[in-house]
């Protein structure tokens, strides 16, 4: 039977090159969803996506092709999220008080605690959460971000820049009100 | 030097992401100014305090198997081709003899097969659109908000009738894929019970309602001018025909 042949070969085929990274899947969902549940949810229905659209994939890095499709299967959720809801995802005011210009002691930022750690990067906004992950957790380069992310190069680069710099200061911000109140 | 390096290449450079030679500019802009140093050697501490906290999520064992699960079934050949094409007579003749006789009995059973599939796939689509936040990707009551949100997202135009002086209000649509391509599904409640009404060009003519059920749902499904109807429920039977009878009126 041809077509049981192909399936099996496009099964295996799918095992080797996208199956690997279902990790990587998972934690960009875990991070971008903040919550296990839905994270999983995320991750699988961006799996079978992938697994559906596999004969499209042309490109060398399946990882990348594969985060794009999580990706995108979160902005889908979080957009249907939020009109039924009218939640939204993310309070810009938040961190416009920050002042980004001060630079914090690398000793304050060496000595920050998982949790503070943590709690910064999940209160990024989604945009900057994504390309932080993507670099710091998943050691992508710049150019697969712009690939994952469907941005240009400049944009990660800005991102990125921009979130360190909120990163920094909420966990510099953080040490210093646990200093004062001790 | 005039001016502080950009903000954006230093990262560049964190990241070793520039070249040579804008790597070995960046060096010697470093040595000479103490801000953007300070500045490169506060994000270095930032990337040390990520490194050193072991942020990575991993799935585990339930969830992969329960993926790996999800995808041999998605594999399983796509279901459902009803397609009749149009033979010269005796040639059906010659064919129904041989299915009689020869493999009647074994296309019968594939066929059911299929449809069970395809039953299944339908359900299991109605018991997600359940959890909580999936059941609408258009929220109202009003059958002409309804309609317009399925054009341009569809390359078809789902018929949508408000029923509640039926008794079966309008909740909503939302998109879906089932079989291998896009459906509208058209959300209808009846107290407290969720119907879904899937539809999607037929392949095949007209077909008027069979009734099923699949692990306590009830499914009827039907052909007419040209699209394919299914209307999923834990309603009981006698009130999702009633459903169906004003669906096809």
């Amino acid at each position: 039977m041809e077509a049981g042949a192909n399936s099996r070969e496009k099964m295996a085929r799918f095992d080797r090159l996208v199956l690997p990274h279902l990790d990587s899947a998972y934690n960009l969902a875990r991070w971008m969803t903040r919550n296990p549940t839905d994270a999983e949810d995320i991750a699988q229905e961006a799996l079978l996506r992938a697994f559906r659209f596999f004969e499209g994939f042309r490109g060398d890095d399946a990882r990348v092709w594969l985060l794009a499709i999580v990706r995108n299967t979160y902005l889908t959720w979080i957009r249907r999220q939020s009109s039924q809801q009218n939640s939204t995802e993310f309070d810009e005011h938040l961190h416009t008080d920050l002042e980004l210009s001060l630079t914090p002691e690398a000793d304050v930022l060496r000595r920050a605690t998982v949790e503070q750690v943590r709690s910064a990067i999940e209160a990024l906004p989604p945009e900057y959460r994504e390309v932080i992950l993507m670099r710091e957790l998943e050691q992508m380069s710049y150019k697969e971000i712009a690939a994952a992310t469907e941005s240009a190069l400049g944009t990660v680069m800005s991102r990125l820049s921009r979130a360190r710099s909120i990163l920094r200061q909420l966990i510099a911000n953080e040490r210093r009100t646990e200093v004062k109140q001790p | 030097m005039t001016s502080h390096a950009q903000r954006n290449l230093l990262h560049a450079y964190i990241d070793d992401e520039l070249d040579l030679v804008r790597s070995m500019e960046l060096e010697d802009h470093l040595a000479e100014c103490a801000d953007c140093a300070q500045q490169v050697e506060s994000f270095r501490a930032l990337r040390t305090a990520f490194a050193t906290s072991q942020l990575r999520y991993t799935a585990g064992e339930q969830f992969r198997s329960r993926v790996m699960q999800a995808i041999e079934k998605a594999e399983r050949p796509p279901v459902r081709e009803r397609e009749r094409r149009s033979l010269p007579w005796w040639n059906w003749v010659a064919a129904a003899a041989c299915l009689l006789i020869a493999v009647g009995g074994l296309l019968l059973y594939s066929n059911n097969r299929r449809d069970e599939t395809l039953a299944h796939e339908l359900v299991a689509d109605h018991v997600r659109s359940l959890m909580a936040t999936h059941l609408t990707d258009v929220l109202t009551s009003d059958q002409h908000t309804v309609k317009p949100w399925f054009t341009g997202k569809l390359d078809f135009s789902p018929r949508v009738r408000d029923l509640s002086s039926d008794g079966f209000e309008l909740v909503g649509g939302r998109l879906d894929y089932v079989d291998g391509h896009s459906a509208a599904a058209i959300v209808y409640s009846r107290r407290k019970h969720v119907i879904n009404l899937f539809t999607w060009p037929a392949k095949s003519g007209d077909e008027s309602p069979q009734a099923t059920a699949q692990q306590g749902f009830n499914l009827i499904e039907w052909t007419q001018d040209g699209m394919y109807y299914c209307a999923v429920s834990d309603l009981n039977q006698q009130e999702l025909r009633e459903f169906v009878e004003l669906v096809r009126r």
